[in-house]
């Protein structure tokens, strides 16, 4: 079960993400429980969680995002690749840092990105998860934590 | 710290490793670093592929991640610094717990910078670990 203290970890990381490595703020949406199917964008990082807490954290975007916040990044290859690469360090970035107060237990995996329109995120059934909505710039992304 | 090679203008310069499993990681420390001194003789994606890479080009300094698949960040910390106790390790992980902080340093890591991270705040760290 996710508590509020918990989930307060995951939109303050993400905030912070948006300041430093994107040097422009992101406005972070109240996170609210997902029913139905996973929502995802384009591109899909996802972290596996393990150890004292297990379930997956993932960032989803859409390809216009990532390719601003890759200019903004200094970067000018917006390839397929690079933006694969993208999303899963900027879902890397968000579970590692959720370290600070979750403890070395809380126990990340190296990332695996998904894309396309439907891809199969691995769930587990019966488990809840709350998406962060992120909104930046005049982009809408998402954060998805689903942890027991 | 190792002495590094002296270079044609008599200045010394410092062979750079850098280790992400992130292309996109590895080429911002690249672009973002301003140490002249440090001449950069290669990147790998995880701690095996550093390994090879070390015995191939003899970096005096080492950025490093610590989630990385095949072989993580400790383990080749210790590793190299085991091959090379001069090497200069730093640290630059998403991992923000203190613990992992520690049992890096104690591996033989000089210093840690978490992501994500200004371009200032890479070139503080380097700095520091070059002193």
């Amino acid at each position: 079960m996710l508590y509020e203290q918990e989930l307060k970890t995951f939109v303050e990381g993400t905030t912070n993400f948006f300041e430093v490595a994107a040097q422009q703020p992101a406005s972070i949406g109240s996170p609210y429980l997902m029913e139905g199917s996973p929502a995802v964008h384009e591109y899909t990082g996802v972290i596996k969680i393990s150890g004292k807490r297990e379930g997956v954290v993932y960032f989803t975007a859409p390809k216009a995002m990532l390719t601003v916040l890759l200019m903004k990044m200094q970067e000018n290859d917006f390839s397929h690749e690079t933006m694969r690469d993208l999303v899963g360090e900027v879902a890397n970035t968000i579970s590692g840092n959720a370290r600070r107060d979750f403890g070395r237990d809380f126990v990340i995996s190296v990332p695996s990105v998904l894309s396309g329109e439907k891809p199969e995120i691995p769930q587990k059934p019966g488990q809840r998860s709350f998406i962060i909505p992120i909104n930046w710039r005049s982009h809408s992304a998402k954060l998805v934590v689903s942890l027991a | 710290m190792s002495n590094g090679t002296m270079n044609g203008n008599g200045k010394r310069s410092f062979k750079l490793m850098i280790v992400d499993d992130s292309n996109l990681m590895r080429r911002r420390i690249e672009r973002s670093q301003q140490f002249e001194e440090l001449q950069l003789v290669g990147t790998a994606a995880d701690g095996v592929e550093a390994l090879e890479l070390f015995k191939r080009t003899d970096p005096d300094v080492v950025t490093m991640d610590i989630t990385m698949p095949h072989m993580d960040g400790i383990e080749c910390i210790a590793r190299l610094v085991a091959m090379k106790p001069a090497i200069r390790i730093l640290v630059v992980s998403a991992l923000a717990d203190k613990a992992t902080a520690v049992e890096a340093m104690e591996r033989g890591a000089n210093g840690f910078l978490n992501k994500p991270f200004t371009d200032r705040q890479l070139n503080e760290a380097i700095a520091e670990l070059m002193r």
